[in-house]
């Protein structure tokens, strides 16, 4: 199982993504400017200040020549995780639904937040605890996720809404609590919250480990198997 | 053509910049200031046009979150770029 790590210019958490997945698998570099993932067997999309975050974030990340890349292998059902501003990137994209807008503060945050699952069973969470919470740090400016409501509706009933911020940890304004959508195919996944920053107990937590790790099982069930 | 793009949050999505600005206002003693929103102004020469909706759509703006309208803007003499 290799994971494949996108680094554009700007991003800050690719190293951290990379050390993280290379706990649960073997884990590569991915430069922005290449047409080409290395064969990987899931790709990441990770946090940081894509070409600055110039205009919108993830506006311009998205035309990158690996983007075109990634969208492909997100249409054959390739995993896809997208971290932050990965995250902000595969919205942009129109690989995820809804937006993300500027935190009702107004202020960047950065804290840990609780985290609750909901949903167990998908390739990205399969790994934890179903129904249960997880202890992971946020840390954005951007981060109010924002679809109309009849859209909203639909993620909900569709069971797109993987994560959601446990009543009280809310930290951005985010609508109906949603940390975490997925697509319609469930392939393609992103969450606010920095998985790859909970992954040693020195940290506070290992919580973010799930995530990985449930990618791992997932791709070597239905992919490598 | 010189082109001005005006971007505004799309009616219905709480805008906090707008709502920061509107608070702040009174307290300069400007009284009388309601629904303030803060948008992006984009100003560009473009050979064709026709083109500029297809570029709101795919990079000046996102369509889900922002409301864009086109103006025609008076040339810049080139010294003064």
């Amino acid at each position: 199982m290799r994971f494949g790590i996108v680094r554009f210019p700007g991003s800050c958490d690719e190293v951290d993504a990379l050390a993280a997945a290379s706990r649960v698998g073997d884990a590569v570099l991915l430069w922005h400017a290449d047409h080409d993932l290395q064969g990987v067997d899931a790709v990441i999309v990770p946090g940081g200040f894509s070409y600055g975050d110039y205009l919108r974030a993830g506006a311009i990340a998205r035309f990158a020549p690996v983007m075109a890349q990634v969208e492909e292998f997100a249409r054959d059902g390739g995993l896809v995780l997208g971290i932050c501003n990965g995250f902000q990137v595969l919205c942009e994209a129109g690989l995820l639904p809804g937006a993300l807008l500027v935190n009702l503060s107004l202020k960047f945050v950065f804290r840990q937040v609780e985290l609750e699952v909901v949903r167990g069973d998908t390739a990205f969470t399969n790994a934890g605890p179903s129904e249960g919470r997880l202890s992971i740090p946020v840390k954005h400016t951007t981060g109010r996720f924002y679809a109309p409501e009849a859209e909203l509706d639909r993620l909900e009933a569709a069971g797109q809404v993987l994560l959601r911020y446990a009543p009280g940890h809310n930290p951005n304004g985010s609508l109906r609590d949603i940390a975490g959508v997925c697509n319609e195919a469930g392939n393609v996944f992103g969450l606010m919250p920095h998985p790859e920053h909970a992954v040693d107990p020195l940290g506070g937590s290992v919580d973010g480990l799930t995530i990985f790790e449930s990618m791992r099982a997932h791709v070597e069930q239905h992919v490598l198997a | 053509m010189r082109a001005r793009v005006l971007v505004r949050p799309k009616a219905g999505i709480l805008d906090p910049q707008g709502q920061a600005v509107e608070r702040a206002l009174p307290a300069l003693g400007f009284a009388g200031v309601r629904n303030v929103h803060v948008g992006r102004l984009i100003e560009l020469d473009v050979d064709d046009p026709a083109r500029l909706p297809e570029m709101c759509d795919r990079l000046l703006t996102n369509p889900l979150i922002e409301d864009w309208e086109i103006e025609e803007a008076p040339e810049v003499a080139e010294t003064t770029r």
